[in-house]
């Protein structure tokens, strides 16, 4: 079991989310993050103030997801989220001790398996 | 003119005094304008949708100053005015013909009419068109499209000649911007997410609000266009009260009949499209037909406003729906329902004269014609020689940052202030990626 966090540009947002159904991957939760990667400062200007915008909005994916999922995953943050310029964000994965399934009190490969209906 | 005294000869005060105010309330419907389509848009487009309508005031007003009022109201030409109050030339406190108002107020009031129909044509291509190309395409506009359609309407062109009625502007202003704005669409092209994802309004309450500021502005706009305090005036001024509580009523049921829930952008819609309706109606309907029209009206601007989206056609803010349908509608209304007991000038069908529907079909046929085949031309010319539409990138990105350099809702969060000693470096890269 691994953690995927995927953090990307907010308008590929979309495409993950249609790469990721697409690869059968339907737990997920998706936060706005500001955060700095690398890309070239904006500046902007309000009347007299100059300033240089250091931090670019970006939204950030976390997907718990069994073994066989991992690579699913991180191929479909990738396709949904590339665009070839600096600022396309980063994947990270890391393990999980455990996992909890809050309705039914299933754990761990149970818990992250998503429900068939 | 007599030195002594305060006003040119047939200059009345009581008409001047409220001209003069409602040429503010009707420029005061562009910055309303402006909010209404911000609210409409996505948050990272909301300050550059608001600025094409604050840059339609900035080049339409010279432009109208320059050259299109001359040609809208200098002399009778069939097709167009002459040029004779080119940069304002005897264009001062003698009163203009058929009214009790001096010239140059005359002229300020029907600039805000250019200003606001150029700020309305925006909302077709907001999100993607260049800042630049787009005020380059206003200027041209005012004068090509909307200073000859004001001449046929108001300026003693053809249609007026005809007999063609059109009190504040269903002509030039409504069906100008309609039929252009979805020209505009087309030759711009799409927003690259349009029918992909879902491009929602980012704040219905500017939308509510810029939509009550638009009617409060309407009020001059419809009572002005009477260019007195006199009896047309007081009836348009009371018809626009009137005509946009109907189509609010009338839109209430449709959106109960199609979704169940009376909508909040769906209401603010109705007030833009009852004050639409009534503009070129104003002057010449009973209050009880004007009712009528704000509820029967609202019907073909809400078939094409449910009909628009499931096309390819990028129309984005529906200019083409509450403006150019609805004015199409407004004048054609006029041809059946117009009443000489109330107006003092025509009838229409309803009340014995056919003549007056004839008359406004031609209207109804020939503006949106040409509005939309010069716009169209227009902007392929442009486009020729301009590029129209923004990068993929850049409109990714949001236009606010792109051409403004600032955003909307910015939180100051990270951002490192730049002394003037140190220097604007552009675009500095901080870490080799």
């Amino acid at each position: 079991m691994k953690l995927v966090i995927g953090i990307v540009r907010p308008e590929r947002v979309n495409d993950v989310l249609e790469s990721l159904f697409r690869a059968e991957v339907r737990g997920l939760s998706l936060s706005r993050v500001q955060g700095h990667g690398g890309e070239l400062d904006r500046v902007e200007t309000y009347r007299g103030t100059t300033v240089k915008m250091g931090l670019a909005d970006k939204v950030r994916f976390e997907i718990a997801v069994s073994g066989p999922f991992v690579q699913p995953t991180i191929d479909a943050l990738c396709e949904g989220g590339r665009t070839g310029e600096v600022g396309d964000g980063k994947i990270f994965v890391v393990p999980l001790e455990r996992v909890v399934r809050i309705r039914t009190g299933e754990t761990d490969h149970g818990a992250v398996t998503p429900v068939r209906e | 003119m007599d030195a002594l005294s305060l006003f040119a000869a047939q200059v009345n005060a009581g008409d001047t005094a409220w001209m003069l105010a409602a040429t503010a309330l009707v420029l005061l419907m562009t910055p309303a304008l402006g909010l209404f389509y911000a609210g409409l848009v996505r948050a990272k487009n909301t300050l550059n949708t608001f600025m094409m309508c604050i840059g339609a005031i900035a080049v339409t007003a010279i432009t109208w100053a320059v050259v299109g009022y001359s040609i809208a109201f200098d002399g009778d030409g069939d097709i167009l005015g002459g040029l004779n109050h080119v940069f304002l030339h005897d264009v001062a406190f003698e009163p203009r013909d058929g009214t009790t108002i001096p010239q140059l107020l005359f002229m300020a009031f029907q600039g805000t009419f250019c200003i606001i129909t150029v700020a309305l044509i925006s909302g077709a291509v907001v999100e993607r068109m260049r800042f630049g190309a787009y005020l380059v395409f206003a200027a041209l506009w005012s004068v090509l499209v909307y200073a000859v359609l004001a001449h046929w309407a108001f300026g003693g062109g053809w249609l007026i000649e005809r007999g063609t009625l059109d009190f504040a502007g269903g002509v030039p202003v409504e069906m100008g911007s309609g039929f252009s704005a979805l020209a505009a669409a087309l030759v711009v092209g799409a927003r690259k997410d349009y029918g992909r994802q879902a491009l929602l309004p980012h704040n219905a309450v500017y939308v509510l609000l810029g939509a009550g500021l638009l009617w409060f502005g309407w009020f001059g706009f419809n009572g002005g266009s009477g260019f007195s305090t006199g009896n047309s005036s007081v009836l348009a001024f009371t018809n626009t009260l009137l005509c946009p509580a109907a189509t609010l009523v009338a839109w209430f049921a449709l959106d109960l009949l199609r979704g169940r829930r009376v909508t909040a952008i769906g209401a603010a819609t109705a007030i833009i499209v009852g004050c639409v309706l009534i503009t070129p109606a104003g002057g010449f309907v009973s209050p009880g037909w004007a009712i009528a029209l704000g509820a029967l009206g609202a019907l073909p601007p809400y078939a094409v406003i449910v009909w628009r989206p499931r096309t390819r056609v990028d129309e984005t803010l529906d200019v083409l729906a509450a403006h150019g349908v609805a004015g199409f509608t407004g004048i054609l209304f006029i041809g059946f329902f117009a009443q000489e007991a109330w107006n003092g000038v025509s009838d229409g069908l309803f009340y014995g004269n056919a003549d007056q529907l004839g008359d406004q079909a031609l209207a109804a046929l020939a503006a949106p014609a040409y509005a939309f085949g010069a716009t169209y031309v227009l902007l392929r010319v442009l486009g020729a020689l301009m590029p129209l539409r923004s990068t993929v990138h850049a409109e990714a990105l949001g236009m606010d940052v792109v051409y403004h350099g600032e955003e909307a809702y910015a939180s100051g969060e990270g951002a490192i202030l730049v002394t003037p000693e140190a220097g604007i470096e552009a675009e500095v890269p901080v870490a080799n990626p």
